[in-house]
């Protein structure tokens, strides 16, 4: 009898001291994501923030479209264009983006049934999975001679090649966002405009998009951050030129792709390196305020 | 019977034509993922070979295969997932058991949506300043995996979430009703009916986090570097190492007369990489739903 008694004890006793330990432990991480987004920021703004009070223009920085980094007799530095570049591809992708991301949520969640939906599903999972490097190479060496054969421009890196990249990287995750939200629609709704004799358009369009458009809202913002945000794609594909695209086919740079190609080159604590981490300052608030909005709209949709 | 008025007829057609053009939409994106991963193998079959995989790079990329950019790849993978696997799963478990209604969790969730949002470009400046300079890391594999970590870190935490609020509420109740403490509740109840979930939703991130790019060209990945073929552990932590992504970006534009078919087989590599471990983990998913006890 002594035996298990004092085992047991001692297991106790093991208990009350670690029980905390793993709860600290477990607290520590839970406010780990607080602490890396402040983190983030700090550090970035870190680096940024000796040129940003002291030397650079702020005014000339957003208004002016002239970004000479590296001039010898005069440097400029104005991202205006740089803006307009990720501007232009973003919305460009979105039109395309938009209707294609809705329509399939829509057919997803309103046309299939059963095996259909999970085959469907797994397909947009695994077209969100192929990296944004690969859509690059993609835009680069197969979407480059095809826009170039079809629209006949002798370039075919440009704010098109882009936006098409973009577009069938950010569709994914309309469509999962979306079918959510028409997910979330009672199908009481969907039984009152049938039995009303209503036909599926003017269910979709009477019924289900206004109900359910705050999450429609929100899957089309996430998709958005998400292109705005996307490297790598528009690094490879929207052709490298600093410029106020006038038509689909300029080629185009945005302010991801302008830190990813030059800060190899920019040396450490130089100008032309810090501007790089105010415009990464920049894209973190533009992102920021996306999924910030996106998230508050959401939450809006579960409190009803 | 119904009688087929021509009303009836025009709804029927209605119908069907709402049908083919949201059944299109979709197609529009099962079509690009097909013909994408198929003109991939197509133009790369070639080249594709064992051999192709476990050779280094020579001749100035220009010939002989990918193997220290795929053990580099492995690596990074491997140590990041190793690092924000525990921190995210713990967040998790915070969050869906701790953590009570009120504004500092509210606060916890917006900071994890807003990590998710951050542009992949500006977690490189982030590894760059933290890790690199800050920390005085270096460019070094340990500096890139840190950076890959707390990139993949909010998904991680919101799988887990969701698999561990799939537990139902009364098997919690009947652990805590036999005297157990919060903590074993979660380690004997909790957790092993959720571990499924939480494996898938970190497999997931292997496969997201072999393609990353953009935070690794500044904190540890490097153009060129040569490896002993056939050992695992050639790279040490405090090493810059080749990655698969970052050698298809500098193939495809740095590299000069490279033969047609090596870029299409490094990202065919890639791709089946990234495609096969997703579909492990959807087939996970798939296989542990059917044998689920409640």
């Amino acid at each position: 009898m002594a035996q298990p008694n004092s085992d047991m004890r001692r297991r106790q006793r093991w208990q009350r001291l670690s029980e905390p330990v793993i709860e600290t432990v477990i607290r520590l991480c839970g406010i780990s994501s607080i602490v890396f987004v402040f983190g983030i920021f700090f550090f970035v703004f870190r680096e940024g923030a000796g040129f940003l009070f002291k030397g650079l223009d702020l005014s000339q920085f957003l208004t002016s479209t002239e970004w000479y980094p590296t001039s010898q007799s005069n440097v400029r530095y104005g991202v205006l264009a740089l803006i307009a570049g990720t501007f232009s591809v973003t919305v460009l992708a979105m039109l395309i983006a938009v209707p294609f991301g809705l329509g399939a949520a829509i057919f997803v969640s309103e046309f299939c049934g059963g095996r259909m939906k999970e085959t469907l599903k797994i397909v947009i999972e695994l077209l969100a999975a192929i990296p944004s490097v690969v859509w690059g190479f993609i835009g680069l060496s197969v979407m480059n001679p095809l826009i170039q054969d079809v629209f006949h421009v002798p370039v075919g890196l440009n704010v098109l090649n882009g936006a098409i990249l973009l577009a069938l990287m950010s569709v994914p995750i309309m469509v999962s966002i979306g079918e959510d939200s028409l997910k979330a629609v009672p199908d009481s709704y969907r039984e009152a405009a049938l039995a009303l004799g209503a036909t599926r358009w003017q269910l979709i369009y009477r019924v289900l998009i206004p109900a359910a458009k705050n999450g429609l809202l929100a899957a089309v913002l996430l998709g958005v951050g998400r292109a705005v945000g996307e490297t790598m794609a528009v690094l490879m594909a929207t052709g490298h030129a600093v410029n106020i695209p006038k038509s689909v086919f300029d080629p185009v740079r945005t302010l991801t792709a302008t830190i990813a190609a030059e800060l190899g080159e920019a040396s450490a604590g130089s100008d032309h390196y810090q501007v790089l981490f105010i415009i990464g300052i920049l894209l973190f608030s533009i992102t920021f305020v996306v999924n910030l909005s996106a998230d508050l709209i959401v939450k809006g949709i579960r409190k009803k | 019977m119904f009688t087929e008025t021509p009303l009836i007829r025009r709804k029927l057609r209605n119908e069907f034509a709402a049908k083919c053009v949201f059944g299109l939409m979709a197609l529009a994106m099962v079509i690009p993922l097909l013909v994408i991963v198929g003109y991939l193998f197509w133009k790369a079959f070639p080249l594709l070979s064992w051999d192709f995989l476990v050779t280094n790079p020579t001749n100035g990329m220009r010939k002989g295969g990918i193997w220290s950019a795929f053990l580099g790849t492995l690596y990074l993978v491997g140590i990041s997932l190793c690092i924000s696997a525990p921190i995210g799963v713990l967040a998790a478990v915070y969050l869906n058991e701790y953590a009570r209604e009120n504004w500092f969790t509210r606060i916890i969730n917006l900071a994890v949506v807003n990590l998710a949002g951050v542009p992949s470009i500006v977690h490189a400046l982030f590894g760059l300043g933290a890790f690199v300079l800050f920390a005085g890391m270096g460019r070094s594999i340990i500096a890139a995996s840190l950076t890959l970590s707390i990139m993949t870190l909010p998904v991680i935490i919101a799988s887990t979430k969701e698999a561990l609020s799939a537990v139902p509420i009364s098997f919690r109740e009947a652990c805590w009703n036999v005297g157990a403490s919060r903590w074993q509740t979660i380690r004997h109840i909790v957790l092993p009916n959720s571990i499924s979930g939480i494996l898938t939703g970190v497999i997931l991130q292997v496969s997201r986090t072999a393609g990353e790019t953009a935070p690794i060209m500044f904190t540890g990945a490097v153009f060129f570097k040569k490896i002993s073929e056939g050992n695992l552990f050639a790279y040490n932590l405090k090493d810059q190492c080749m990655a698969l992504s970052m050698h298809l970006y500098t193939v495809t534009t740095q590299v000069t007369e490279a033969p047609a078919a090596l870029p299409y087989a490094i990202a065919t590599v890639l791709v089946v990489t990234v495609l096969a471990v997703n579909a492990l983990s959807i087939g996970l998913r798939v296989y542990l739903r059917s044998r689920k006890k409640w």
